[in-house]
């Protein structure tokens, strides 16, 4: 069987667990918070990893587009077991506009020219809460998509994803190349442990820039502010169930 | 005194600019029946002021397309049956938007940001070389938006100068179109183009349920974690009947196979909204409060009075649910 080579996309983001600040003047507090990276990309990482490891795939290639510090989040990629690293950096001033539209330029310029058979992403990150990347990577190349993924069956230049939709669950099969979303059930993704820690320092991360792949960063979307959501009034306990049922036919819920 | 002329002026320019907005809401159903969230959409289009199309693309929909046509509020109802359309595959639905964009030249494109609209409209939005704005909450005008990010925990506003806007609509936001009193024209969609035949839709296994659905359900009741097993949601599905109620979960609860993933409420499960929301045995993680936080009223069952739900819940009982969840079903039973 031909050997197969994947993209793996992976976001430095806010971490999960941190409750994000709204600034007063906008936006959102980014400074001294901790970041790691997207739990989606986490999976779809891992499933590539998985993928590998049953010689389905013969190299992983992982891509982060931002900052310097997104080194870090290929860094903990490679950790996991993707082979080499590429950073597309963005200085921080673009880096604020840079939208999944761009993203997917990005990502659909790096696949074309790296030659491979499938892109993996998470289905959404959980900063933006986009839900659009991987979607739209797969419309730039023409390919087909398997979103929101729970289940991965590789067979020859077949790709058999099981989706979560609405209802329930839904199995769709592709033809190579694809792109395809992870969603949290796909797998649980592994630790890097300290030996792999060591090896990825000698993996190699190639820099690389936008206008390098050809990628206008250019925005036609602006975010004009970011606010607090409303905060809800605190409300009161009750004791029993009596005292539960009473308020809520006081306020003619039951 | 100029500044007023200005300002009036600005307005009709305003006013005239929205005479021309069309909007194409693309319309999810079953080849059977009109998926809710499309009602939310289409309330969503008219907002933006200009005239409103649907279209319908399926394997059967003749029933659905005579459903729209009287939804108020539609002028237009394009009808594209094929058997390509099985599925509803990205990869063949959005050659047919595109060729319907390109006969009409739509201003907005939209769907509601369910499973199927979050599919499709990125895909389109690509290609009509557009970025989609995902997940709104609000329409300020017909090129700004709200969403929200972080899960939920900040109110995001877009400007859009993108010459088509391409956008999902949450549906909890939205209130439904009215399905009475509208009297929309049918037609015949563009030619479909020629299949893609890159994917091929397979099987789908559905969650059947006789309670209400999800994200239309006025009453939620939710397990997590506390509820220990799949056996235990019992005591929620007793309790959901006596209040006509959808049941969710939180992730954990999915995860530990108690429920199947279609229950799942939160940032990255369903977007609920009903009259009533209770949580039994959810601790209140960010990612699930981004999924139910805009419950009119929220009540919590929970024997931590740490939790973080209880700092969002209107009425909060600290206790151990497999005591009162029983006392609460029977308490329903005699109102």
């Amino acid at each position: 069987m031909a050997a197969l080579r994947a993209l793996v996309g992976v976001k430095r983001v806010i971490d999960y667990a941190v409750k994000v600040r709204v600034r007063p003047g906008g936006g959102v507090v980014t400074d001294g918070v901790k970041h790691s990276m997207n739990p989606f990309c986490e999976i779809a990482l891992e499933e590539a990893v998985r993928l590998r490891e049953r010689r389905l795939l013969q190299e992983i290639v992982v891509v982060s587009c931002g900052p310097p510090q997104c080194q870090e989040t290929i860094r903990t990629a490679l950790a996991m077991g993707a082979d080499r690293g590429l950073h597309v950096e963005i200085p921080a001033p673009e880096y604020e506009s840079l939208g999944p539209f761009q993203v997917a330029k990005i990502l659909a310029a790096l696949a074309k020219k790296e030659g491979v058979s499938l892109v993996l992403l998470g289905k959404q990150a959980i900063d933006d809460d986009c839900n659009q990347t991987g979607q739209m990577t797969a419309a730039l190349l023409d390919w087909p998509q398997g979103t929101f993924a729970s289940a991965l069956t590789l067979e020859g230049q077949q790709l058999t994803v099981e989706r979560e939709v609405d209802g329930g669950l839904e199995s769709i099969r592709l033809r190579l190349p694809a792109v395809v979303t992870a969603d949290l059930r796909l797998n649980e993704p592994r630790y890097a442990t300290l030996p792999n820690i060591m090896k990825a320092k000698k993996k190699k991360i190639e820099v690389l820039k936008a206008s390098d792949l050809g990628v206008d960063l250019s925005s036609r979307v602006a975010m004009q502010r970011v606010e607090e959501p409303p905060q809800r009034q605190a409300g009161v306990k009750v004791e029993t169930v009596d005292d539960l049922v009473g308020k809520l036919k006081e306020g003619g819920l039951i | 005194m100029f500044l007023a002329v200005g300002a009036r002026r600005l307005r009709r320019a305003a006013s005239l600019l929205q005479r021309f907005q069309s909007t194409l809401v693309i319309t999810e159903h079953t080849n059977e029946s009109l998926t809710p969230i499309t009602l939310n959409a289409i309330t969503a289009a008219k907002q933006l002021g200009g005239e409103v199309s649907c279209l319908v693309a399926g394997t059967n929909c003749d029933k659905v397309a005579e459903e729209l046509s009287k939804v108020q509020g539609i002028a237009r109802v394009l009808v594209a049956q094929h058997d390509v359309y099985k599925g509803f595959l990205p990869e063949e639905l959005t050659p047919l938007i595109l060729a319907t964009q390109k006969q009409f030249n739509y201003t907005h494109i939209c769907a509601g940001a369910s499973a199927f609209g979050k599919n499709l409209l990125p895909r389109v939005a690509a290609k009509l070389d557009v970025a989609p704005v995902s997940d709104i909450i609000e329409i300020k005008s017909p090129d700004t938006f709200v969403r929200t990010i972080y899960a939920g925990n900040a109110l995001c506003t877009v400007k859009c100068d993108e010459k088509v806007k391409v956008f999902s609509v949450r549906g909890t936001s939205f209130e439904a179109a009215p399905v009475s009193g509208g009297s929309a024209k049918v037609e015949k969609a563009v030619t479909a183009p020629s299949p893609v035949g890159q994917s091929e839709w397979i099987e789908q296994k559905l969650t059947k349920s006789d309670r209400p659905e999800l994200t239309s359900a006025k009453v939620v009741v939710s397990g997590g974690r506390g509820l220990k097993s799949g056996d235990n949601f019992k005591l929620l599905y007793d309790l959901a009947d006596q209040l006509h109620a959808a049941v969710g979960a939180s992730r954990a609860a999915v995860d530990a196979g108690f429920v199947p993933n279609d229950m799942q409420v939160g940032q990255t499960g369903k977007i609920v909204a009903p009259e009533l929301y209770i949580a039994v045995g959810i601790s209140g993680a960010i990612q699930h409060l981004a999924g139910m936080k805009d419950s009119k009223t929220i009540v919590a069952i929970n024997k931590d009075p740490e939790a973080p739900i209880f700092q969002v819940a209107d009425y909060g009982l600290v206790a151990d649910l497999f005591k009162v969840v029983p006392e609460l079903t029977e308490a329903l039973k005699k109102k």
